[in-house]
């Protein structure tokens, strides 16, 4: 029996430690924003040119840590001889481009999306991800009006929006309010709920259950048109999913639509009260890995937790452990 | 991937329909992880999957299409069962499987017929076909008592020439999948009747003797002389290959590669084409993009996924000459540097795709595809993939999403196909009529081509007319034509009617009023009044027919295709389609100028901030008929 000599001679150490690949030449790429002369890294979006120009710029379906999906279209911006408007979240810039961030017509759209989410989905609790405000602010900044469409229809009952099927809506007879996204709030496990009436379907909560987070694949965008949905695996509750509530998609929901189950359950009592509670940082101690979190507490109870975006361990990001784990700082029992 | 797959086992039957699929193309189930049978001793203590198992998610569709004819609609076992075949998460499945019309989340009887109720099928009677249908059979739906069949609403089948439509679909261990045209209730019921869904060959030709006079019921200049795009159709048999050749077929492949890629892009830009799918792009500096690309492999897409309501051209070029379009995806194919080609056909032309599959099974056979086609060392395969019921899924992107087996969801454009496509790499996408000029292009020159129509637009164009025509079908015209010559081709209006209007470029297009008549049908003429060619739909609406329920089934249309990616599109076709039925009912919000002022400005905010051209042109249609004086009276 031979034996691998590998396993006695280990290969000689480097004399110094490898040093670290240079980093590759950015160049610099010229354009304007609202007549204004900009220059920005190649390979910037309009968003981060608009953003480091301090030019205020709506965004819900955008998030730093995730992959632009750019479907809510409310950042939209004009470029000069384009047809259509472009998502300022994942345009590139380009040398020479000419950028409008308020422009009639970015208004009229900006305003427009504004209006057909606010009349079809409950977005009270949305947005709060914009450094300056919430939806509310940019309603008011663009002027937008909700109601024009008329008052929300009533609500689905429970799991009708999962059983719709692709192409067979049923048409509109002229009644006079506008369809919405409303269904009652899905409650199945102790952790956390899922209120699809306030979804916006912004896909980051499937991109966070997904390849840019957790690699769970838990949910997915399921149905079409204005039937599509959030769902699991044939709508079966998350128990039965594959979901390991990791909370990551709570984490990046800009609209509350996805919730702890203890604030929930406070806002529902009426004392969730945001101005109340104080806000902790520390140091997760389940494992090596040092996640930062933020403990929210209202009433020296923790009420939720969080991590900040811009922490490098985490990103925004926890396990199961991290986000829920923290019943045993508050078991007060005897003993 | 550790897969959570909670699903009951497949049954054999399940198991038998997904490996009919999947085994011949990647072999049987290699372990328990693949869904195999589970072998304590190879399985127990590895972890199979990976990039291997997760690079066949392009075929999670053909897999499911298994399911779906063999089962009768996609099972939970079933599904799950697929998952494990393939390494994809069961919710990204079941997404998938939720996002196609042609598939069904919930059991449903083995026999559908799937009526046509769109704005050229309406035209003809197909609201009554339906009304009839609920009396006769229930809602739709609903299973006929013996739970053998049920009838569902479809949009577009793409057989306006013959309205109204159905398309059959019958489950089972041999399914089978076929429209008939024109067709009523009792016709419909009839075949629910009968004791087993006549097994119509749908490969098997016409005999000779009757086959020009059933290609004339599509394509009424069939046997014409004079003709270049529909030359072959009608007097060829489609599933020979020798009569093809005997035609003239391949000798443009030939001299193609006796030209060089780049001479036979010269050419085809000389001729200054634009593509005919709607876009207009122009097909020779598409081509060269692709061919300049470095990153390697390049794929060609022949894009017939025909699902503009009131187009039906490239269902006859598919059906009545399915080599042309073979030989011209080859040429496309050396020009582009592309290896694979994939044709991405709807699921609602089962003929069509019977045609040319065994188009390209017998080009195969003869050497004129493969590694070494015509024996001149160019490699070229073609692919056929079946959509599912998604008009989307013809907008380019959303069509390689399709074919990567994912939601046909558009990507945000840039970067654009010819950068970075299919699988991420360059691509080149043609429509069946564009690529039906190929030939022609390389066998005559650029020039030649080019000296046909107009300065703006070069060459023969296929219209497909319908609604309350003499003659509706397909019509080939030199580009400059007016209006009122295609009509007069068709036989005009019926004898006592009058033009009320006349949609171009389906529901994604303009209405235009009889004033418009003498617009001559080239690109350039139709942007000077404000309406476009599209796809080449021209559908006539006489004095007696019904616009506003016209607008009302487009905008339908636009709720149930919107993918629901984007909220201008997905909320916008909804508000559209209130604001219609408000008005319809006579109960506006405010006064009907004022519904009209948020049609305007729902409108615009679909057309401005939309991802995709779905959602861009969904509005078009509708807001052209109430820019017309006097066409819509509210």
């Amino acid at each position: 029996m031979s034996i691998d000599p590998i396993l006695f001679e280990p290969p000689a150490r480097p004399s110094h430690p490898p040093e670290a690949p240079l980093a590759a030449e950015v160049g610099a790429v010229e354009l304007t924003i609202d007549g204004r002369a900009v220059s920005v890294p190649a390979g910037s979006t309009i968003l981060e040119a608009c953003r480091a120009e301090g030019i205020d710029t709506p965004t819900l379906c955008y998030l730093e840590s995730l992959t632009p999906v750019n479907v809510c279209r409310v950042c939209v911006v004009e470029v000069a001889g384009a047809r259509v408007l472009a998502p300022a979240c994942s345009r590139k810039v380009e040398p020479g481009m000419e950028v409008m961030t308020d422009s009639e017509r970015v208004r009229h759209s900006r305003k427009l999306v504004l209006e057909l989410l606010g009349s079809s989905v409950d977005v009270g609790l949305a947005g709060p991800q914009a450094p300056d405000g919430s939806i509310a602010a940019y309603t008011e900044r663009y002027r937008a009006d909700p109601t024009r469409f008329g008052p929300s229809a009533n609500p689905a009952a429970a799991d009708e929006r999962d059983a719709r099927e692709a192409g067979h809506h049923h048409a509109a007879v002229g009644e006079p309010t506008a369809a919405t996204v409303g269904q009652p709030v899905k409650i199945d496990n102790e952790l956390y709920v899922r209120d699809y009436s306030k979804c916006i379907l912004c896909y980051k909560c499937v991109e966070a259950c997904g390849v840019d987070a957790q690699n769970t694949f838990a949910i997915a965008v399921a149905g079409r048109g204005f039937d599509a949905r959030i769902s699991t695996e044939w709508n079966v509750g998350l128990p039965d999913s594959a979901c390991v509530y990791c909370g990551n998609c709570i984490g990046v929901c800009p609209t509350g639509a996805l919730m702890f189950r203890s604030e929930h359950e406070m806002r529902e009592a009426g004392t969730w009260d945001e101005s109340a509670q104080t806000m902790t940082d520390t140091i997760c101690p389940y494992c090596g890995v040092g996640c930062t979190l933020s403990l929210h507490v209202q009433d020296n109870d923790i009420v939720k937790v969080t991590s900040p975006m811009d922490s490098s361990v985490t990103d925004g990001h926890l396990c199961i452990k991290g986000r829920f784990g923290f019943q045993f700082v508050q078991n007060r029992g005897p003993g | 991937m550790d897969l959570h797959v909670v699903a009951p086992l497949a049954s054999p039957a399940e198991r038998d329909a997904v490996d009919a699929v999947l085994s011949p193309l990647i072999g049987p189930p290699a372990s328990g992880w693949h869904g195999g049978v589970r072998d304590s001793k190879a399985d127990g203590h590895i972890a199979r999957g990976g990039h291997e198992a997760r690079s066949h998610r392009d075929l999670l569709i053909p897999a499911l299409h298994g399911i779906q004819a063999r089962v009768g609609f996609i099972s939970q076992p079933a599904l799950a069962y697929v998952c494990r075949r393939l390494s994809v998460p069961p919710a990204e499945a079941y997404g998938v499987a939720t996002f196609y019309a042609l598939f069904a989340t919930t059991p449903r009887p083995p026999l559908v017929a799937h009526v046509c109720d769109d704005i050229a099928c309406r035209l003809a009677g197909a609201e009554d076909v339906c009304s009839d249908l609920g009396r006769s059979l229930g809602p739709a739906g609903q299973p006929t008592r013996d739970g053998r069949a049920t009838w569902l609403r479809s949009p577009c089948l793409g057989q306006c020439e013959r309205a109204p439509a159905a398309l059959f679909t019958s489950a089972g261990e041999s399914p089978t999948s076929f429209a008939v045209a024109p067709i009523d209730a009792a016709g419909i019921v009839a075949r629910f009747d009968a004791p087993r869904i006549e097994a119509v060959g749908p490969v098997a030709a016409p005999t000779p003797d009757d086959r020009l006079a059933v290609a004339r019921r599509s394509v009424p200049q069939a046997g014409d002389d004079g003709l270049r795009i529909l030359a072959r159709i009608g007097r060829i048999d489609p599933l020979s290959l020798d009569d093809y050749r005997r035609h003239g077929g391949y000798e443009a492949l030939a001299r193609a590669i006796a030209l060089g890629p780049e001479r036979v892009i010269s050419e085809v830009t000389d001729a200054k084409l634009v593509g005919r799918g709607g876009a207009a792009f122009p097909t020779g500096r598409k081509w060269a993009a692709v061919a300049a690309q470095i990153t390697r492999p390049h794929y060609l897409v022949c894009n017939a996924d025909e699902s503009e309501p009131g187009t039906f051209k490239d269902r006859a070029l598919l059906e009545d000459d399915p080599f042309a379009t073979v030989e011209a995806m080859t040429i496309a194919g050396f020009a582009t540097g592309a290896e694979r080609g994939y044709l991405y056909i709807r699921g609602e032309y089962p003929l069509a795709e019977a045609r040319v599959t065994a188009a390209i099974g017998a080009a195969r056979a003869a050497g004129l595809l493969g590694p070494d086609a015509l024996g001149s060392g160019v490699s070229f395969d073609i692919e056929i993939r079946r959509g599912a019921g998604a008009y989307i899924c013809g907008e380019e992107t959303a069509l390689f999403e399709s074919i990567e087996g994912k939601r046909g969801e558009p990507r945000n454009k840039p970067p654009f196909p010819v950068e970075v496509g299919l699988f991420g790499k360059p691509t080149t996408v043609n429509n069946v009529e564009t690529l039906a000029n190929i030939p022609a292009i390389v066998l005559e020159g650029g020039a030649a081509f080019a000296a046909i129509g107009t300065d703006g637009s070069t060459g023969p164009k296929l219209f497909c007319l319908s609604g309350n025509v003499e003659r509706p079908g397909i019509y080939e015209v030199p580009f400059g034509v007016t209006l009122r010559e295609l009509l007069d081709l068709g036989g005009g209006v019926r004898t006592g009617r009058t033009i009320q209007a006349i949609l171009l470029g389906g529901a994604a297009g303009v209405f235009v009023g009889p004033e418009a008549l003498d617009t001559p049908l080239t690109f350039e003429g139709t942007r000077a009044i404000g309406a476009t060619l599209g796809s080449g739909v021209v559908m006539v609406f006489d004095d007696t027919a019904d616009l506003v329920g016209t607008l009302r089934r487009i905008a339908a249309f636009f709720r149930d295709e919107s993918c629901g990616q984007c909220v201008p599109c997905r909320v916008g076709s909804v508000r559209q389609e209130e604001i219609l039925a408000r008005l319809a009912a006579g109960r506006p919000r405010g006064s009907a100028a004022d519904e009209l002022a948020l049609l305007r400005d729902v409108g615009q905010a679909m057309r401005d901030a939309s991802i995709c051209g779905l959602g861009q042109t969904a509005s078009s249609a509708i807001e052209s008929a109430f820019r017309q004086p006097g066409m819509m009276s509210l």
